[in-house]
């Protein structure tokens, strides 16, 4: 008897939980995606603390990021969206919007003016790579190289063609396991100009002269599939030179001090941002559009570069852009988008890749296991 | 129960009919209830398990997609001949506009544009830009019937001519504001058979508009799709005298007018849009991915593809999954292989020893089995790297010269290394607990009798220990075939394996289709091995413990 009435209690108390989750959110809880790291430690003080503060809406960090559009996808699938809002890159965001699993924002709209009252989308301008897409950062892969490997009498590398240039710099270089950037960068220095870039790599041709002068470091390269493994070769002095997120070189550089130097000719522009999953219900779109709205101001924008070296994606945030919050160095020259940095950039065709993508990450793939 | 059977019944009490079938309903019921004691676990591994795979390799052949989003579109295309080297008819063009419209209203376009692009480069920003442009198209007549009378502007005069005087009234009656839903739209039996297409069109939209936005229909302008559909009715000449409803008389000035009307030739409306409309190669692509059904990722997944005359091989630097399976099934054998090396001794050692210490010796076995498999996988990073430990000691020791480091890792040579310490584990503890029942006594019997050391162990204690070889075997061999995590970090680009292109195209590209084939075919290799392993050792003679 005693058992029964337990037994029957706790199925009780399962089922309730169980409904109660599946309701998923209470009225003031709000599951935020993204990648984790330093990078959501800087969200967490510049967006979700004073907005926790202000609303009393406790913010849930979700790191998961890197999985993001599978799991979108999935959760579509099933009927079941558990998450609010979502930090993706630029790609990804076109990619979410073509599924149907990201849901079109009418920026003008749903996002705050810049304080001299530009709306939205000219503040943002070029950054909206997709309907879906709520820019945050312009962050950029770009090569560091360590400074004591430098053969002596050369000069120190400072663009991304010096990773072609295995007589004058040897040692080992660390690229990303993908085509993107890799085939630009390998026709741009092979002295395709920037514009036609994209026109020649259209062609079988194209595609075989980025291979070509890939083929040139081929044996001296580590290909590297998380961000986090170019700075640690770098550190371990196993390579000389690799590419990377810029953000995770300035923490190698200036919060941990190792003798590394940046490249920042021709580095690859991307951006990073939010995007809001379809099928929320009324309330909860709400108030995700209400946290959009105050995360994404000037202000807030410009706040999140004091915590990481990225640039904010607003024109109007540049100019308030200050210091790192612990560093006390200023996060201007550190930044992507600093005039110094910035004299040569490549800007990523995103739509151009949504086309070719799955051809020539094939191809690509192919020419890795040759 | 079997008494009153053979009271009641025929003389066949003892021809054993009777006595079977009782018997039979006997066993029956027996089984019935030990079913039911592992009904829990049974319908548990059914619907976490079974299920969801089954659904995931389901997808390998799924192809819906196509079309669902383009129905009148591949039903034209079917006898097109896409040999002839000529695109298709006009008809195909406006079937396209039909189901492009509605596609892009329902944000489906882009998804179909995703799928086909897997199979043609380029696909995916042609349906995305059509998506954006076809509007466009339609609302040549959408201006020039509103021009023509300001009726055809608002969305209650459209609901008055094509709605059922039924509905008109319920929607009428019906409160927006209030809970009740919205009255479900009906047509209008005379406008069915006056004007086919609109009609056709109409309920899609009104379907869409009451149920997909959850919209007032009364307040909704219709699509620019619904004009053009009813600019092709009017065409027809439709015998419009005879209906007198709502809009009679604008429909009659209508019909005069649009012979007039300025007209859109979808064919040359598309290649407007882009020119790889008129490209035979993109109809050829929709036409082969028409049926419900597709054999065409279990081809892409073994370096095939489908052309117009059947499959084909892909081009040699496409070229690579076949090469993958059968790396990942050589490099999973190597990695077998080392584990029995290293494996075997150790297990011998640990059931010879005394307890006390064969327990302490086991701890150190089982330690790195509870370490998180990253942590030991980045571990050996810092020990293969060139400026690592191992490198570092052998250069220390003068046995490698400075610049001639040894490449220990991001190659197959890392994967082998950190494989082999990760699964060893799974071939120790089998081989542990097999050895363990083999009695002492039978070697030192074997010794008596005169065999040398060797011809005891070889002749006597290996073949008794041959089924936990066979148990560590299977387990470390099937475990390996599927890793992922350590071949993507140690391994480069040599020392990969099928399951990390499985995994990108599960998270990153979307090529579930793909992945699903990969994964089928992963999966009946393994089950063929298995097979193969039985019939040729046998599986009852794998043994797992005592």
């Amino acid at each position: 008897m005693k058992l029964t009435k337990t037994l029957l209690a706790s199925t009780a108390l399962t089922v309730a939980a169980g409904m109660a989750n599946a309701d998923g959110h209470m009225a003031n809880e709000m599951t935020i995606v993204s990648w984790g790291g330093a990078y959501s430690n800087s969200q967490q003080k510049a967006y979700h603390d004073p907005y926790m503060a202000a609303t009393g809406i406790s913010i849930i960090n979700d790191e998961s990021s890197p999985e993001a559009v599978a799991k979108l996808r999935a959760m579509n699938e099933a009927g079941n969206i558990t998450w609010d809002l979502v930090d993706v890159e630029a790609a990804d965001a076109i990619r979410l919007c073509d599924e149907g699993l990201a849901m079109e924002i009418d920026h003008d709209e749903v996002l705050a003016p810049a304080p001299d009252g530009t709306p939205a989308s000219d503040d943002f301008g070029d950054t909206i790579a997709s309907d879906c897409f709520i820019p945050q950062i312009v962050f950029s892969t770009t090569f560091g190289y360590r400074t004591d490997m430098v053969p002596e009498g050369a000069e120190p590398p400072t663009s991304a063609c010096d990773v072609f240039e295995i007589e004058k710099y040897p040692g080992k270089r660390a690229l990303n396991k993908r085509p993107i950037a890799n085939m630009e960068w390998a026709l741009l220095c092979d002295g395709v100009a920037y514009e036609d870039v994209y026109d020649v790599l259209e062609t079988e041709e194209g595609q075989a002269r980025a291979f070509a002068k890939l083929d040139t470091i081929k044996d001296q390269t580590i290909w590297w599939s998380a961000g986090a493994e170019t700075p640690q070769l770098l550190a371990d002095g196993e390579i000389f030179m690799g590419s990377t997120f810029n953000g995770r070189l300035f923490s190698v550089i200036a919060e941990q001090g190792q003798p590394v130097g940046m490249a920042w000719d021709w580095q690859m522009f991307d951006l990073d941002g939010w995007i809001v999953p379809t099928g929320l219900s009324d309330d909860r779109l709400a108030r995700v559009m209400d946290y959009l709205k105050v995360s994404t101001d000037t202000q807030r924008l410009a706040d999140q570069a004091k915590y990481i070296s990225y640039g904010p994606a607003r024109a109007s945030s540049a100019p308030l852009v200050g210091q790192h919050a612990e560093l006390g160095i200023d996060m201007a020259p550190h930044m992507p988008t600093d005039p110094n940095n910035a004299e040569n950039t490549f800007v990523n065709n995103y739509e151009w890749w949504a086309d070719y993508r799955d051809d020539l990450d094939a191809k690509f793939q192919a020419w890795l296991t040759q | 129960m079997t008494d009153a059977a053979q009271n009641t019944g025929p003389m066949m009490a003892a021809d054993g009919t009777t006595l079977k079938s009782s018997l039979n309903r006997a066993l029956r019921r027996q089984k019935l209830r030990a079913l039911m004691l592992i009904a829990p676990l049974l319908i548990f591994v059914l619907v976490t398990f079974i299920a969801p795979i089954a659904d995931m390799l389901f997808r390998s052949v799924e192809n819906q997609i196509v079309s669902d989003t383009l129905p009148s579109t591949t039903d034209a295309l079917k006898d097109w001949d896409s040999s002839a080297g000529d695109i298709p008819a006009p008809e195909v063009f406006d079937a396209l506009y039909t189901d492009v419209f509605i596609a892009q209203e329902r944000k489906l376009h882009t998804r179909l544009g995703s799928r086909l692009n897997y199979e043609l480069t380029g696909v995916s920003s042609l349906f995305r830009k059509s998506g954006r442009k076809v509007e466009d198209m339609g609302e040549v007549y959408q201006d020039q019937f509103e021009d023509l009378n300001p009726f055809w502007k608002d969305a209650e005069n459209w609901n008055a001519l094509m709605g059922s005087d039924a509905w008109l009234g319920a929607q009428n009656a019906w409160d927006p504001k209030s809970e009740t839903a919205q009255p479900a739209f009906e047509l209008r039996e005379e406008i069915v058979g006056l004007l086919p297409q609109t009609a056709e069109v109409f309920e899609i939209f009104a379907d869409f508009v009451q149920n997909e936005r959850e919209r007032n229909l009364a307040k909704t302008d219709p699509w620019a799709l619904v004009y053009s559909a009813f600019y092709d009715d009017l065409r027809r000449e439709p015998d419009v005298s005879s209906y007198g409803g709502t809009g009679a008389a604008e429909m009659l000035e209508a019909m005069a007018a649009v012979s007039s009307f300025e007209t859109v030739d979808t064919t040359a409306a598309f290649a407007d849009i882009d020119k790889d409309w008129h490209d035979v190669e993109v109809w050829q692509t929709i036409q082969t991915y028409s049926p419900h059904f597709t054999s065409g990722y279990f081809l892409n997944a073994v370096d095939m593809k489908k052309s117009a005359d059947g499959p084909e091989m892909r081009p040699d630097n496409e070229q690579i999954y076949i090469k993958l399976f059968v790396r990942t099934l050589f490099m999973s054998l190597v990695i077998t292989g080392s584990c029995i090396l290293l494996g075997y001794p150790v297990a011998w050692i640990l059931a010879n020893l005394p307890a006390r210490t064969a327990n302490l010796l086991m701890i150190l076995v089982l330690l790195p089995f509870w370490t998180s498999l990253l942590v030991r996988t980045s571990a050996w990073k810092v020990m293969l790297q060139q400026q690592g430990v191992i490198n570092d000691t052998l250069v220390w020791l003068g046995l490698v010269a400075d610049d001639s480091r040894l490449a220990l890792i991001n190659n197959q040579t890392g994967t082998i290394i950190a494989m082999t310490h990760i699964l060893l584990p799974f071939m120790i503890l089998p081989l542990y607990s097999v050895m363990k029942t083999i009695p002492p006594s039978y070697l030192r019997a074997a010794k008596s009798l005169g065999a040398t050391n060797w011809t005891a162990f070889w002749r006597v204690y290996f073949p008794q220990s041959v089924p936990g070889i066979g148990a560590g075997s299977i387990l470390v061999f099937i475990l390996s075939i599927g890793y992922y995590i350590t071949p993507e970090l140690v391994g480069g680009t040599t020392g990969t394996f099928i399951s990390n292109r499985i995994a990108y195209h599960i998270s990153s590209s979307l090529n579930w289709g793909l992945a699903a084939a990969l994964g089928a075919i992963l999966l009946a290799v393994v089950l063929g091995l298995y097979w193969a392993y039985d019939k040729i050792v046998g599986i009852d003679n794998v043994k797992l413990g005592g």
